[in-house]
């Protein structure tokens, strides 16, 4: 099933996530991830949506997310190139003897480690799903105790490729 | 007169509207309604709403007090879709809010433009289960094109401009406000915005030119064109146009169940209705088609029987709607003009050319003339479908005719032939048992001068019954045509047909004796159980100057033909009766 992500200009009111939300239940999407935060506008806030589905169901999900009153605007972001990022907070079972092994895995992806206990520690990374999914992978066999992902933020790219752009 | 009656015809002229005055938010609510040149409110009060109702008292605004708060916004809504204006309807906090639910959702599964205004508790009891607390916006989320709280005395002005607004405009539907009861209580000065500015909301579209002779060229070379004209030809006034057009292009056209009045019945090009009851000729018509041109249709699941790829399966789609969500929802189109039907169609007239259409027209009139609606007459036993005929033949097809749903509103489909639009006043898309009567009332306050008819069943009636008292209390002349088969007459047909004749909980002949009913509430009462019976009580019923209610006692085994199964496809239609 594809993956589309999309941006949902709303007006910050009490009970706009509720409209949303019950829209995906309503019309029978389903909802990957949905994250929710200030826009560039004050009294605006960007939804930014993950979400599967063919070109059928992603054309109709917009349709419907339009008609919602309180939506400004949808943006169907991963038609064209964008940057999405992502927050997890991992932690992983580890003694503080294991630190400078775990640093080995955590540095190549950028990632740290924000707070060392006696038997677990917790690992900070940024990125693209794909990029927290194969850390996580990496941090497995240690056992992971607790894991919190924040859902992917996106942006469409300033500069679109000419071959992207057609 | 009643004493209700006299405060309802007193208030003949409006106050003058001074900005500025300090005002309660019940007050200004009224002021708006006012300004919104609302004629009636149809509602029942309640502690939330004591402080609106107390502004009433003293308003000019007309209210008319059902005994159900269902019955008031079926009312509304009744008044709504003979008007093509909005209905108002109030009610109290919890319960009262709550009751509204089933004419909210019927209202926005048909596109009816409704302002519903509830009453809340106080706010500093909002999230403490407090006496009748509901959420009512949280409930009526999924069932209103959008609904606001009121948290704020200064909103409540621009929040009704923006409810008007939103309900009539574009698609329309229902919009409801909820009221905190210190909401009401709080003072303000009063303004009333001059303009609405709902930023992200386009409502109305006309079509470029482009789109326009897109539309037009995939039909100028159709052989065997079809207008599917629904709901959106009446909800935005465009009944002449769709005339000119047919007329003009020499297209026929099929009436879905909600677009039935917007072209009239009689007409040589009328098609009546499609899908799980329609006529012959029209699902012929779709199964042989080489191009479909929607119109305000939403192509749903009883016309296409929910097969979308078998529906017109020789043709090529065109749809025209005002909300572009429906463009592609359930069929797909090969050109889709997202746009309002009366602007499309205004702006297409002038370009608009003769089909050939000859042979198709042809084709049509032989399968008419092979599969009618029809019915077997039995000596002696009225058959519903004759009542129906009855009342068309002796209005002329110039009546509003409410229904509930089930056989009768069939019946009424298929043997009434409306001329008019805005006659046929009934829940299309959710199908609610109770809608008809009370919807009658709305219509007939609207159009004091029109006959307006009340097709009910024996079931149907039994769920808003109570609003007989409204007929007497404002005398209101409503004729009351129950086709009393003495069970739930369509689960009846369902049971035999795909249940193996198990009637289960179908019975319904310990019912009250209608006539007795509605003397009780100081209303005629006739009965008729033959035709001849049913032609000299129904002459007088219409003779009557005031409301009346006739108990149509009709064969109980009849069945609704044709029929396509649920799951079928349009060529697998059962003919019955012939």
């Amino acid at each position: 099933m594809e993956r589309h992500t999309i941006a949902v200009l709303v007006n910050d009111e009490p009970g706009v996530l509720t409209r949303v939300a019950n829209l995906f239940g309503q019309r029978g999407f389903n909802i990957d991830s949905i994250t929710v935060g200030a826009s560039e506008e004050k009294g605006l806030s960007r939804m930014i949506i993950t979400t599967g589905g063919d070109e059928q169901h992603l054309d109709q999900l917009i349709k419907q997310l339009s008609k919602l009153i309180d939506v400004i605007s949808v943006t169907h972001l991963s038609k064209d190139p964008m940057v999405t990022r992502e927050l997890a907070l991992i932690k992983v079972n580890a003694a503080p003897s294991q630190l400078v092994e775990l640093n080995g895995i955590v540095e190549p992806f950028r990632a740290s480690i924000v707070d060392i206990g006696p038997s677990s520690l917790i690992i900070q990374v940024t990125g693209d799903s794909e990029k927290i999914d194969a850390l996580l992978v990496l941090l497995e066999p240690y056992g992971v105790r607790e894991l919190t992902r924040t859902g992917s933020i996106a942006m469409a790219r300033s500069i679109v490729p000419a071959a992207a752009a057609v | 007169m009643s004493v209700e009656a006299a405060e309802l015809t007193n208030r003949k002229s409006a106050p003058d509207i001074g900005f500025g005055e300090e005002l309660t938010g019940a007050e200004a609510l009224l002021r708006c309604l006012i300004l919104e040149q609302v004629e009636y409110v149809f509602g029942y009060p309640g502690g939330a709403v004591l402080p609106i109702y107390d502004s009433l008292y003293s308003s000019y605004l007309k209210h008319i007090l059902t005994r159900h708060e269902q019955g008031a916004i079926h009312a509304a809504d009744g008044y709504a879709r003979a008007t093509g204006k909005p209905g108002v309807v109030i009610a109290t906090s919890g319960p009262g809010a709550t009751n509204l639910v089933t004419g909210i959702a019927t209202a926005q599964m048909d596109s009816i433009p409704l302002v519903c205004i509830t009453g809340n508790v106080a706010q500093n009891l909002i999230g403490t289960d407090a006496f009748q607390e509901a959420n009512i916006t949280g409930i009526t989320l999924p069932i209103t094109k959008h609904n606001y709280m009121v948290r704020d005395i200064r909103d409540l002005p621009r929040i009704v401009k923006e409810a008007f607004y939103i309900a009539t405009t574009g698609r329309p539907g229902p919009v409801l406000i909820d009221i905190p009861k210190d909401v009401s209580n709080a003072k303000a000065p009063f303004y009333y915005p001059d303009k609405v500015e709902v930023r992200g909301y386009e409502p109305t579209r006309v079509p470029t030119d482009e789109e326009v002779q897109k539309f037009l060229g995939a039909i100028h070379t159709a052989k065997k064109p079809v207008i599917l004209a629904g709901g959106g030809v009446i909800a935005s006034g465009a009944d002449s146009e769709l005339l000119a057009f047919a007329e003009k292009t020499r297209i026929p056209v099929i009436n879905t169940f909600m677009g039935l009045g917007g072209f009239p019945g009689v007409h040589e090009l009328a098609l009546n209705m499609p899908g799980m009851h329609g006529s012959y000729a029209a699902n012929q018509a779709l199964l042989n088609a080489d191009c479909v041109i929607g119109i305000g249709a939403r192509f749903d699941d009883r016309i296409t029987m929910g097969r979308t790829k078998e529906f017109a399966p020789n043709a090529k789609i065109v749809h025209i709607d005002i909300d572009p969500a429906e463009l592609g929802k359930n069929v797909a189109t090969m050109v889709a003009v997202a746009g309002d039907v009366k602007s499309t169609l205004i702006k297409s007239l002038p370009l608009a050319q003769e089909c050939d259409t000859t042979d198709w027209l042809a084709q049509i009139k032989s399968w008419q003339q092979a599969h009618p609606y029809q019915y077997k007459k039995t000596d002696g036993e009225l058959k519903p479908q004759e009542v129906i005929e009855m009342l068309y033949e002796t209005t002329n097809g110039e009546a509003i005719v409410t229904t509930d749903v089930g056989q009768h509103q069939m019946w009424v489909a298929q043997y009434y032939k409306f001329k008019r639009t805005r006659s046929l006043v009934s829940s299309g898309g959710l199908g609610t048992m109770g809608f008809g009567f009370p919807a009658a009332i709305g219509a007939q306050l609207a159009h004091p001068d029109r006959t307006v008819i009340s097709v009910v069943g024996d079931g149907g009636f039994q769920m808003t019954n109570q609003e007989l008292a409204i007929l007497k209390q404002y005398n209101i002349p409503v004729k009351v045509v129950i086709i009393n088969n003495r069970c739930l007459g369509m689960v009846r047909q369902w049971q035999e047909l795909f249940y193996d004749n198990r009637y289960s909980q179908i019975d319904l002949s310990c019912s009250p004796d209608f006539v007795k009913l509605a003397e009780a509430y100081g209303v005629k009462g006739m009965r008729a159980a033959t035709p001849e019976e049913a032609q000299a009580v129904w002459k007088e019923a219409l003779a009557h100057d005031g409301p009346v209610v006739i108990d149509f006692q009709v064969t109980a085994e009849e069945n609704v033909y044709p029929m396509v199964a649920a799951g079928n496809t349009l060529d697998q239609m059962v003919m019955g009766d012939e």
